[in-house]
């Protein structure tokens, strides 16, 4: 079992450490930093402490495997609805950053049906590609747990990658936890931040948790490989698209009948508006501020005239204004846009846990003291009402829409 | 009648004539309360003072659904939650609401587990207490945020895994059919699956009870079955941080952002042109 162990003769008691702990398991005892059972071996009180008393024992783990014969970096293609998810192309350009660091190639890994995959891989490939890995059957068609998972074990298995990335959409997180587990490899959730450590050549990790509140950066220990990773979309950018790129196609079969599918999907209802919240570019949000439901036209309009995804916060929601879907924060989605506007939002943490990562934010609320303003870039201190319809209309100006 | 083995099969098939109850298997944790937690603009560290631990918001949905389909379908609720000792908080809560048996799986082998390491104990542990007809995750934790849980309890359990579901539509125990909706990023997908499954719940599925009264009152003094790495057969190389692959190297504070964005003063007539202007200026509208 691993241990913390604090040096009694080197420890000063000057309890540095203490806040330092992301579980709140550092306390003093007769002038000494103890660690409770709440102690995760994280070491982040390792590097706090000034004098260098606390150290992390970490066991042996079972022989390494031969890294060597782990190369590239692939990027999950993933489609939805005919077309292939932005965010696996931003996979394939941050993968082209990896595979140049470590000296390998861009390869992507494409399930479907007959009618889609030829076109999708030559994007795959027009995106930085150097090959696509296809497996093609009317089983692939759309995604489903089972047959998905079971074409990339066996990929996987087959060509020994060293690093895959995921979109940390709903499809790429209900994929990527099976087949992790499937292969009992490791896999880091939502990462912002993807880098190879020039020294070691792994793959070092950077993610939020706590509600964005720390960040964390994790590593595969050697014993386990590939390396695996989920990316939210719009946390890298969009490599350019180059038709006249020539990549190579490799086919492969699924092995796995219809009979062993334990899934069948019946229907899909559409959601209700045009733009959805993890694709959106600009989001604008109406919370307890709009009123009532009839008062989201206001939020509507604006988004409209932007081409705007709607959002919520949770005090609307739960009012019954607005369903779910839209609902942005810790118990609804984590969104990433270039642009959110909140209107009506007090900003509690749980909100910012699912908004404060946008690039620019916006607060139009006539509370001075809400704490949405602590995290905007532009503030208007005002009643939405009389705001927010003033700034359609100046859109309208400049955008001639 | 719940035998479930690693493999997902079930040593019997189903028999009317038994009289045990089908038995949906909730697994919950304890989370610090992250609304409390800030930083220490000076030392740039996390101020933990006093922070609450509650349970996983989104496993009261899933605790609920599990005692809303046991009142419309019959079955028996059993929750577990692997955790440091105080984490039998949460399962009195969930004793309180009507679960009718809970499990602490805690143990010092545990620590440091990865969310591979952590799914195989809890997998480990639904296979100890008899299996499991049905399990139900929260989507994901609001700590560690990974929604990988769930779907590494299913692939242990080798059953199908149903995530982001919002709506259960039907449930036929006898016939081991399943029908719910999934909450994805552009609508809802409706989806059959055979039982034994597990999915994974999220916000917009129910409004979780609150205890009664008499319900805390009478958990108040309850013993909570603890559930060792022994106890649940577990092999000492997949639990702890000896069975996690991902290693946290280094913990930090994020960036801070443009402390005190700028507060546009005055007139509405000139400021909401001012915005709109600066925001165009950010090229991000097109």
């Amino acid at each position: 079992m691993a241990r913390l162990i604090v040096d009694p003769d080197t420890c000063t008691g000057c309890e540095a450490c203490i806040p330092s702990c992301p579980f709140g398991s550092l306390s003093m005892k007769d002038g000494i930093a103890v660690a409770d059972e709440r102690c995760n071996f994280c070491s982040a009180c390792v590097e706090v402490c000034p004098v260098g008393a606390i150290t992390v024992e970490k066991e042996g783990k079972a022989a390494p495997v031969d890294t060597a014969a782990y190369k590239n970096v692939w990027a999950f293609i993933e489609h939805e609805r005919e077309k292939v998810s932005n965010v696996s192309f931003e996979l394939l350009g941050e993968a082209r950053k990896l595979a140049n660091a470590l000296g390998s190639q861009v390869c992507g890994m494409l399930f479907g049906d007959r009618k889609d995959v030829d076109h999708f891989a030559q994007e795959a490939i027009a995106h930085g590609a150097d090959r696509v890995y296809v497996l093609e059957s009317p089983l692939l068609k759309q995604y489903r747990t089972d047959p998905y998972a079971r074409a990339a074990v066996d990929l996987i298995r087959k060509y020994k990658p060293e690093i895959v990335l995921f979109g940390a959409t709903t499809q790429g997180r209900d994929f990527a936890g099976t087949v992790a587990t499937t292969l009992e490899v490791g896999l880091t959730a939502d990462c912002t931040g993807l880098e190879i450590d020039p020294e070691t050549k792994y793959l070092k990790q950077t993610r939020p948790a706590f509600g964005g509140n720390i960040m964390a950066t994790i590593l595969d220990y050697p014993h386990y490989r590939p390396q695996m990773s989920t990316v939210r979309s719009k946390v890298f950018a969009m490599p350019p698209r180059d038709d006249s790129r020539k990549g190579e196609i490799v086919r492969e079969t699924l092995q796995m009948t219809a009979e062993e599918v334990r899934t069948k999907i019946l229907d899909f209802i559409k959601g209700t508006e045009t733009v959805n919240l993890a694709d959106a570019e600009i989001i604008v949000s109406g919370g307890r501020g709009v009123g009532n439901a009839e008062n989201f036209k206001v939020i509507r309009e604006l988004a409209g005239v932007l081409g705007a995804a709607v959002g919520a916060s949770r005090a609307a929601v739960d009012s019954g204004w607005i369903p779910y879907e839209h609902q942005v924060g810790q118990t609804g989605r984590t969104v990433r846009p270039k642009i959110y506007i909140a209107c009506g939002i007090s900003g509690a943490v749980q909100h910012q846990a699912g908004m404060k990562t946008s690039d620019v934010i916006v607060a139009i609320n006539k509370d001075p003291d809400a704490p949405i303003f602590k995290i905007a870039a532009y503030g208007i201190v005002a009643d939405l009402f009389a705001a927010v319809p003033k700034l359609s209309q100046e859109f309208h100006k400049h955008l001639g829409r | 009648m719940a035998s479930l083995g690693l493999s997902g099969k079930r040593e019997n098939s189903i028999s009317i004539e038994e009289d045990e109850n089908m038995k949906i298997a909730v697994c919950i944790k304890q989370v610090p309360d992250t609304t409390d937690v800030k930083i220490n603009p000076e030392t740039n560290t996390l101020i933990r003072e006093g922070v609450a631990s509650i349970t996983n918001p989104f496993d009261e949905y899933a605790v609920e659904e599990a005692l809303r389909i046991k009142e419309k379908h019959g079955g028996e609720v059993h929750v577990i939650s692997m955790g440091p000792p105080q984490a039998v908080e949460v399962l009195k809560n969930a004793l309180a609401v009507g679960a009718d048996k809970v499990y602490l799986i805690s143990d010092r082998a545990f620590a440091g587990a990865d969310t591979l390491a952590t799914a195989y104990a809890l997998a480990k542990t639904i296979q100890t207490i008899g299996g499991a007809d049905l399990v139900i995750c929260g989507k994901q934790a609001i700590d560690g945020d990974t929604a990988q849980v769930g779907p590494g309890v299913a692939t242990r359990l080798g059953i199908p895994q149903l995530t982001y579901v919002s709506k259960v539509r039907e449930i036929d125990w006898e016939k081991r059919r399943i029908v719910v909706e999934r909450l994805l990023e552009n609508g809802r997908e409706v989806v059959e699956s055979s039982l034994p499954a597990l999915m994974t719940v999220v916000k917009d599925i129910n409004e979780p009870r609150h205890p009664s009264l008499l319900g805390i009152k009478r958990v108040a003094k309850a013993q909570i079955p603890t559930l060792t790495a022994k106890d649940i057969g577990a092999d000492e190389n997949r639990i702890g941080l000896k069975g996690s692959p991902t290693w946290v190297v280094r913990v930090f504070s994020p960036e801070a952002r443009g402390a005190g964005g700028e507060i546009l003063k005055g007139d509405l007539t000139e400021v909401v042109p001012l915005l709109a202007q600066k925001l165009m200026d950010t090229k991000f509208i097109k």
